[in-house]
Order: structure tokens, then C-alpha cells, then sequence
């Protein structure tokens, strides 16, 4: 895998596909978070094979970092430009995106948001993602069974990814908790929430680094912290760091999300107690399926019955199942796993 | 203002002062005081609202732990900053060591000191690099270190393929990658090696600033490069040896991240070069170069950890530690922009 | 006019120290330099006057290897030298207190006396460590500042900005006569001063004159010109236009035939 090559690569094909608009080929752009996250990377390997095998040109484009909404909207004009037929993105800023979204669909492209939904949902033509909140809902009732009638006295910690509270980050929080049986009270964010099992929440910008950190201060708020909820799994890893070095590893539930191939081995490990997976090859193979056929027939997917969204499916991940818990083992799951 | 610098040029005697004056000629003498006042003040404050637990030798070595790698990156910053020049790239070598280090050791299984030491040459490298562009092809710091940033960050990715080696691989194959993560416990406090190396690189720094000729080069290079160069120093060769000593700090952090974080990881120190600016202006080095210290960049380091651990535990939202730190870094400008009046 | 047959009021018998014959700089069409004679005696301070633009930066320059003249030699002692930067000049033994005085406002007195040259200790320390001898150069940098009388200063490790102008000017000179330097020169001493801080700085230069070393003194101001200056070199369209005795002229003289509104004198 090279980023940085493939990403220039793909501006040079976007040039020569607007030097000769006549090229009859079939054009999908991919327009990821940023290029230094497996979770992206595995994405592109999953839509570069998928066009491979569709005989479709992928463009490939990434933001900076996480929040760069400006290196979208430039990405999103010279997929316009190149006369892309389909345009696949994973916002990093899911309303500011919006009116350039808008111009794309405006120009005749499908667009479909991967993985994190825009803001309104309905701006895009499709989106094709995890249920976040359900992916949420999965470790908060994990944690919460495993913990039997000792969840009424549970010390929860959250590691979340950022002050600004992104959309992703209070979907997962937020459904940990109501797994959990807390009072989410207003859904669109966190931190509100009056239940004295909360220790706190810190921010661990979803690395280790930040984890490590985050999951110290709460130790010093609160020693008798048994449960752990965190946004990604090197997060958790990072938290695992702290819990060692306070020697209450053995006390500590740690749950997660994402389903990254190290993150599994985690599980393996006994580092991270349970994990979400998500699918993120899955996501990008089917959003350029749904351009190719977009481009043949002009006809658009339609979204998982009953959700808003196409949901590509989110699979509990641990090797102590609980009872009334749909769950595969950590071995199975680094056969499915990314990154 | 025109009054004293009218002043300034009649007499060769001493002047009368007033009392605001002698304290900014304190403070300019002592440019170090006001960080350590801000740190006393700081756990003073959070002693105060959070009680025992904040003020207790186990929370306070954490804080400890917690700044290390911004520390280290700090005395390379510090240095860098004191030739009046700016290194966005330290946080971008220090992942690129790290992840040298640890895919040479673990993935591509060289032997472990050989992979070490690759890791710091990649770091030397880099600073290499940083040095010859900013003084042989006279390119502006902030301009050369925006550009190596993203080299040195795309390079990463490339060579790390954005993949984590998980701290149990690590363990396995090269456990002197994470011996900065070995800690002992001193008086309640929990020490890590890491720490201890942070004070020894502080130390070394220290000194070849303060007792070694190439020290003052350092700090003449930053004051003025003219007056530098016509005293007879050797500017050019003063600024190469200072980017490159900096990459090599810049991969001896690497060492300390990943004895912190046990992993190695190719998304860790993303703001890690913003955090060690931070450090040193809050230190009291300025940002016009020539004046500055090692110990104030501590410091410094240590002020922002306090905030965020004290706000932490005081249950704050983290909102406040950003705002509280903005605020910080703007009352040091503004107080070294006052202190170097003393001169006008 | 022939330059060789001017009358330069030079000691008899004795070789001057400092000397530039025939020097040439040329920039394009423009001649900076325009075959100028230059020559300094032990133990004078000898003047140098012009108009500006004359070019008497540009000789100074050449002398003190901040530029290469395109011909002519220069000769340190009798000797032909060529100096390719300002430091080549310096280890010669000619030392430049230049405009800005070249000193590092933050760094302390003793620290820029000893810029450059720096002394490290004796020793294990000193030569496995690079340790300076800090003690040895604060004491010896206090030696020069109280040779040349300058007594005022309290404090040796004080920062250079928090000193006045004449006193930046103090250390400046002291610095250029602390390392048996042979030559001193001048630029504009007393241009940023005061009054008073200007008799100071006049003061320190005969100081140092009775220390037996040459200077050169550049300077637009007549009055200190008039002074202390043994010889007084006229700088005029880029060569030496004469060398007067201060005795021998009145200022408005000097600055008749600095600006060409009087003929140079032939004797």
C-alpha cells in the first residue's frame, strides 16, 4: 500500500481523464477521511479491487487530516471536473461538505457517503455505513451482561476521539451506554448524561498516545474503574498501557470498536475484553458496484429496510460470549478483520 | 517608551528606575521566573479544587509521564527556536523513528541494538536534511519544516503501510524498544525511565548551552546572524549541527513513545510539534530566538500537563484546558515581547 | 596628479603598517574603488574623510576583506596580503569595530568578548567535554574592560542590551584590542551617541592609541575628526584625494575639498 503514490497517481489520472473529456470510461472517485488510518486504507484496497474487477477508473483522494473538510471540497471539484460518474466519500466535516455535495449531484453524479453519514442523511443519494449506535449498543450490553447484577455498581470510563464530538464518536458512545442501561438523555451528545457510574470522559484523539493519557486521568478521578469504553481500538491500547501501569488490568472490562486486525488480536490477547466490527472493504466494493450500475442503468441502491442508511453490518467480536449476545470468536474475526 | 530609550543613550551611569522597571530587568535576567511561578501557581490552584488527589507524588509523576515525549521534543524545539528558527517536523520524525525501529526489530527481525540504532540515523537524517536546506540553501525554517513534515509524515505512512505492531509483538521481539516504559516506584512517586531520560537529555542540553562554545554560537546565531558571523562564527555549520542534534532528540523521543505507548504506531505525536512549540514559548524561549532556556521549556512542558491532569480531575471539560493554554501561550509572548523592551 | 607625489605627511624613516596601492574595484561600468593609495603608521590614528558615496566604504572593505579589489595589493608590515573574508583579515591581526558593532545583545559581556575565540578549560573537562574556562574569561574580559578605563560597567555577565551605546561601544573596542590585534579600525564610533557618551568613546580611542596600536577612524563628524586624528585621509571619487595634518587646515577646509568646492592641496 502506497498512499501517498496512489493518491498522486490518481490526481495525474483525474488530470488526464479532464485533458480528454471524451474517454468514455467510467470514472468512481473515493474521497477518504485521511490517508494514515488502516480503516481508509483497507476501504481503498476493497474499492481499487472491486474496480478492478468492474473494469471501472478509481480516483482516489484523502484529506490531510481528520477534519479536513477543505481537501474534500477540492477532491469533490476535481472529481466534478474529471466528469466522474460516481462519487464515494467518507465526510470529514458532514454538514460543511454539504453544498459541495450538492454540486456534484447537480452535475448528474451519484453520490454516496461511506461509512459516516452526511448531515442531512438525505444529501447524498445513498449511504453505505456501520450502525454506529448499534455498534455501540453491541459493547455497552456485552459489558453490561458479563457484569450481571455488578453493573448496578459499575465505574465506566470513556475514551472518546475528540472534544468536538463528531458524529461517529457520540453514535458509539452514545449506544455503549444505552446497551449499558444508562440514560443517554439527549441523543446528539455526550457528557450530559447524570449517571454516577460515568468516571469521565477524555479525549484520546483515537491514538495510542491520547489513550494512554486519557485513561490515567480518569484512574486518579476514579481507582475503582471497572469498565472502559473506547472510541477505537488503538485507544484501547493505549488505555491498556495505563491499566498495566497501575496494575488494575485484571479489574478492567475494555471495550472497543472497529474490528482492525491488531485490535482482534487484542481481543485474542486479553487486552480488549470485546470489540464492533465493522467492514469497511465491504462499504467501498459495494459503493463502486453501485456507481458501475449506476452508470449502466441510471438506477440508485436503496437503504436497509427500516434505517436510512444501507447498513453493511457490524459483527461482536469476543472470546467470552454472554448469553442472549450474537458474538464471533476473536478467531474467526481475523479472517474478516482490516488493516 | 521614547523617554527611556532617550535615556538609555546619555549616561554610561547607572539610571534611576522605577520599580515596574527593575522588575522587567529582573525578569529579563531571570527570564525563567515567570514559568515557574505560573507552575507553583498552577498546583497551588488545582491543590486547591481537587484536593489530595491532585497534590500526591503518584499523581504528580504522572503528569510527569504524561509530558515526557513532549518534553524531549521540547529541548529539540528549544534548541531550534533559540536560532530564531521553527521545527514543524519533530513530531513526524519521531513517528518515522519509532516505526524504523520497531518494523526493523520486530517485522523485518534484524537484531534489536542494530534496528535501534537505524532508527536514531533516520532521525539524524532527517535533521540533516532540515539543517542543510534552511542553512546552505537559506530557505526559511517554518517553509523547510512545513515541507519535511509531510515528507517525512508520507514517508511514514508509506513505510508503515498506516499498520499498528501491537505491544505484545513488541515485547516479544524487542523488548528494549519499550525499556523507557520501565518504571519504579520513589518515595509514592511512579517514575519511568522515560522520565529519567527526558532529564538526561535536559541535562545534556543544558549543558552544551551553557558551558560550551558552541553554545553561545547557538545563541548568537539567533540573536543576530550578522553580528555572528562578522564575531567570526561559523553560522552556517551553528545551524546545520543544531537541526541535525534536533532529529536526533526527535528520534531518541522515539524511543520514549514507545516505552509509553508499548505499541508501535504510525498515528501517534500528530500534534506533538504544535505541543512542543507550546512548551517552549510558555517556557519563556522566544520566538525571535537568542534567549531561552532548557529548563524553562521544562517547565513550560510541565505547565501544560498540570492544566490538563488538574482540569481532568477537577471534571472540567477539556474545552477549558485548550482555552486555559491559548491563553498561556499568548500571556508569554506578551511578557517576552515586554521583557525584551529592556534593550530599546 | 600623480598620487606618489603627494605629500601624505608621513613619519620619516618609518614603514607604514598598514598600506593599499594602486587598489581598483570595479562594479560594471561603475568604479568603486579608482586606484586608491592608502597607508597607516604605527601608532596614529589616521582619519578617513569622504563624501558619501567617495568609496571609502568600498576601500575600507577591501582593506579589511569584506571585498576583493579587482588590482592592487594590499601590504600588512610589508608584506603582500590577501584576505578572502573578513575573518582571513581578522586573524592578520586587522580588527574591524564595525557600525553595528557585531555584538549579540543577548549574551553577556564577557560572552562577546570572547565570541569566537572562546577559551576551554584546562583539563579532562575542557577536553573531552568542550567545558569553557567561564572564570578565566569573565576575569580576563574584565581586565580589558578596566584597561581601557571602563570602570562603570558592574557587571560582567550582563546581558550587552541592557548596557547604554557608549558602553556597546566600549565592548566592542575592547574586544577588538583584547587578541594583540595589530590594526584597529573604526566605523563611526560615536555616530549613534550622545554627547557625553561621545567623549567617552573619543577618550577610550586616544586610550588606545597610547596602547601603541594604529587605528583607522571613519567618521563623518568633524569635530571628533579634528580631535584626535593625527592625519586625516580625503576620500573623494573613489581614490585618495590628499592626507592633510588637522593642524594645518581649518574643518570647513577639510569639507571644501571632501566635496570638490576646493582644490585638493600639492605641496
Amino acid at each position: 500500500m502506497r498512499p501517498v503514490l496512489l493518491s498522486t497517481a490518481a490526481a495525474l489520472a483525474v488530470l488526464a481523464a479532464t485533458a480528454l473529456p471524451a474517454s468514455a470510461e467510467t470514472i468512481v472517485g473515493l474521497v477518504t477521511k485521511t490517508n494514515n488510518n488502516p480503516f481508509f486504507a483497507k476501504m481503498k484496497e476493497g474499492a481499487e479491487a472491486k474496480a478492478k474487477e468492474l473494469g471501472v477508473t478509481l480516483s482516489s483522494f484523502a484529506g490531510k487530516y481528520d477534519g479536513d473538510n477543505d481537501g474534500q471540497v477540492a477532491a469533490v471539484e476535481s472529481l466534478i471536473a474529471a466528469g466522474a460518474k460516481g462519487i464515494l466519500i467518507t465526510p470529514s466535516d458532514t454538514k460543511a461538505i454539504v453544498p459541495t455535495i450538492q454540486k456534484a449531484r447537480d452535475a448528474g453524479i451519484l453520490v454516496i457517503a461511506l461509512d459516516t453519514p452526511l448531515d442531512p442523511i438525505d444529501a447524498a443519494d445513498a449511504t453505505f455505513a456501520t450502525d454506529n449506535f448499534k455498534a455501540g449498543v453491541l459493547i455497552g450490553e456485552w459489558a453490561a451482561k458479563t457484569l450481571g447484577d455488578e453493573a448496578a455498581n459499575a465505574k465506566i470510563a470513556f475514551l472518546d476521539a475528540l472534544e468536538t464530538q463528531p458524529t461517529v464518536d457520540v453514535l458509539r458512545d452514545q449506544g455503549f451506554m444505552q446497551g449499558f442501561g444508562i440514560d443517554i438523555k439527549e441523543p446528539h451528545r455526550y457528557g450530559e448524561e447524570d449517571d454516577p457510574r460515568i468516571v469521565g470522559h477524555q479525549w484520546g484523539e483515537g491514538a495510542e498516545e491520547g489513550g494512554r493519557t486519557g485513561m490515567e486521568n480518569l484512574l486518579q478521578k476514579d481507582p475503582d474503574t471497572n469498565v472502559v469504553y473506547t472510541i477505537n481500538e488503538p485507544t484501547a491500547a493505549g488505555a491498556y498501557e495505563a491499566l498495566k501501569a497501575f496494575g488494575v488490568e485484571g479489574q478492567v472490562l475494555m471495550t472497543s470498536v472497529d474490528g482492525g486486525c491488531p485490535g482482534v488480536r487484542n481481543v485474542q490477547a486479553g487486552v480488549i475484553g470485546a470489540t464492533s466490527m465493522q467492514f469497511p472493504l465491504k462499504m467501498a466494493a459495494l459503493g463502486v458496484e453501485a456507481v458501475a450500475k449506476f452508470a449502466e442503468d441510471g438506477s440508485k441502491p436503496e437503504p436497509t429496510p427500516g434505517l436510512d442508511f444501507y447498513d453493511t453490518g457490524v459483527e461482536l467480536v469476543t472470546d467470552k460470549p454472554v448469553d442472549g449476545l450474537e458474538s464471533i470468536t476473536s478467531e474467526e474475526a481475523l479472517k474478516l478483520c482490516w488493516g | 517608551m521614547a523617554s527611556t530609550s532617550q535615556q538609555a543613550h546619555v549616561s554610561f551611569d547607572e539610571e534611576r528606575r522605577t520599580p515596574l522597571k527593575r522588575f522587567q530587568q529582573f525578569l529579563h535576567a531571570n527570564p525563567t521566573t515567570i514559568p515557574f511561578i505560573v507552575l507553583a501557581l498552577s498546583i497551588a490552584l488545582f491543590s486547591a479544587i481537587v484536593g489530595g488527589r491532585f497534590f500526591h507524588p503518584f499523581n504528580l509523576s504522572l503528569v510527569l509521564q504524561q509530558v515526557t515525549i513532549i518534553a524531549i521534543l521540547g529541548t529539540a524545539q528549544t534548541l531550534i527556536i533559540l536560532t530564531a528558527g521553527i521545527d514543524l517536523s519533530v513530531g513526524a520524525i519521531m513517528v518515522l523513528s519509532s516505526v524504523v525501529m520497531g518494523r526493523l526489530a520486530v517485522l523485518a527481525g534484524l537484531p534489536v541494538p542494530l534496528a535501534f540504532m537505524l532508527g536514531l540515523l533516520v532521525g539524524v537524517a532527517c535533521g540533516l536534511l532540515n539543517g542543510f536546506l534552511v542553512a546552505r540553501l537559506k530557505l526559511p525554517p517554518f517553509i523547510v519544516t512545513l515541507g519535511t513534515w509531510s515528507i517525512f509524515g508520507a514517508l511514514n505512512l508509506w513505510y508503515s503501510a498506516s499498520q499498528t505492531i501491537r505491544q505484545q509483538e513488541v515485547a516479544e521481539a524487542a523488548p528494549f524498544l519499550q525499556f523507557t516504559g520501565t518504571a519504579f516506584n520513589f518515595l509514592g512517586a511512579r517514575i519511568t525511565l522515560g522520565s529519567i531520560l527526558m532529564l538526561i537529555i535536559a541535562a545534556f542540553i543544558w549543558y552544551l548551552l551553557n558551558r560550551t562554545a558552541f553554545g553561545r554560537h547557538v545563541h548568537a546565531t539567533g540573536d543576530d546572524p550578522e553580528a555572528a558571523k562578522l564575531a567570526g562564527i561559523n553560522v552556517t555549520g551553528t545551524l546545520i549541527a543544531v537541526y541535525t542534534l534536533a532529529g536526533f532528540i526527535c528520534s531518541v523521543a522515539a524511543w520514549a513513545l514507545i516505552g509509553r505507548i508499548g505499541a508501535i504506531s504510525s498515528i501517534s505525536g500528530a500534534t506533538a510539534n504544535l505541543d512542543s512549540i507550546t512548551a517552549v514559548v510558555i517556557g519563556g524561549t522566544s520566538l525571535f530566538g537568542g534567549r531561552g532556556s532548557i529548563i524553562g521549556t521544562l517547565v513550560g512542558a510541565l505547565i501544560v500537563g498540570v492544566f490538563r491532569n488538574g482540569l481532568a480531575l477537577a471534571g472540567a471539560d477539556s474545552l477549558w484546558q485548550e482555552f486555559a493554554i491559548g491563553l498561556l501561550i499568548i500571556v508569554a509572548v506578551a511578557i517576552d515581547q515586554w521583557i525584551r523592551k529592556v534593550s530599546a | 596628479m600623480n598620487q606618489t607625489e603627494q605629500n601624505t605627511h608621513a613619519p620619516v624613516g618609518v614603514a607604514p603598517i598598514l598600506q593599499a596601492r594602486n587598489l581598483v574595484k570595479r562594479y560594471g561600468h561603475v568604479v568603486a574603488i579608482d586606484h586608491a593609495e592608502f597607508e597607516l603608521y604605527p601608532g596614529e590614528i589616521l582619519a578617513v574623510i569622504g563624501d558619501n558615496g567617495a568609496g571609502k566604504s568600498s576601500m575600507i572593505k577591501a582593506l579589511t576583506g569584506a571585498l576583493r579589489p579587482d588590482a592592487g595589493e594590499i601590504l600588512l608590515e610589508g608584506r603582500r596580503v590577501e584576505f578572502d573574508s573578513p575573518l582571513a583579515a581578522r586573524a592578520a591581526g586587522i580588527e574591524t569595530v564595525y557600525q553595528n558593532l557585531a555584538l549579540s545583545p543577548a549574551l553577556s559581556i564577557a560572552d562577546n568578548i570572547f565570541l569566537g575565540r572562546e577559551r576551554r578549560s584546562e583539563g579532562f573537562l575542557g577536553k573531552y567535554f568542550r567545558k569553557l574556562d567561564r572564570d578565566y574569561m569573565r576575569k580576563e574580559a574584565r581586565k580589558h574592560l578596566n584597561a581601557l578605563g571602563l570602570l562603570t560597567i558592574q557587571n560582567i555577565d550582563q546581558p550587552v542590551e541592557t548596557l547604554s551605546g557608549g558602553q556597546r561601544q566600549g565592548v566592542a573596542i575592547a574586544r577588538a584590542v583584547a587578541f594583540g590585534s595589530r590594526v584597529v579600525i573604526m566605523d563611526e564610533p560615536t555616530a549613534a551617541l550622545g554627547v557625553k557618551e561621545s567623549r567617552k568613546v573619543l577618550d577610550l580611542i586616544l586610550d588606545v592609541k597610547r596602547r601603541g596600536l594604529p587605528i583607522v577612524l571613519i567618521s563623518h563628524n568633524m569635530p571628533h575628526v579634528f580631535e584626535i586624528a593625527d592625519r586625516i585621509h580625503i576620500h573623494r571619487l573613489g581614490r585618495r584625494a590628499c592626507v592633510i595634518r588637522p593642524q594645518d587646515y581649518s574643518m570647513s577646509d577639510a569639507v571644501a575639498i571632501m566635496t570638490g568646492a576646493k582644490e585638493a592641496p600639492v605641496h
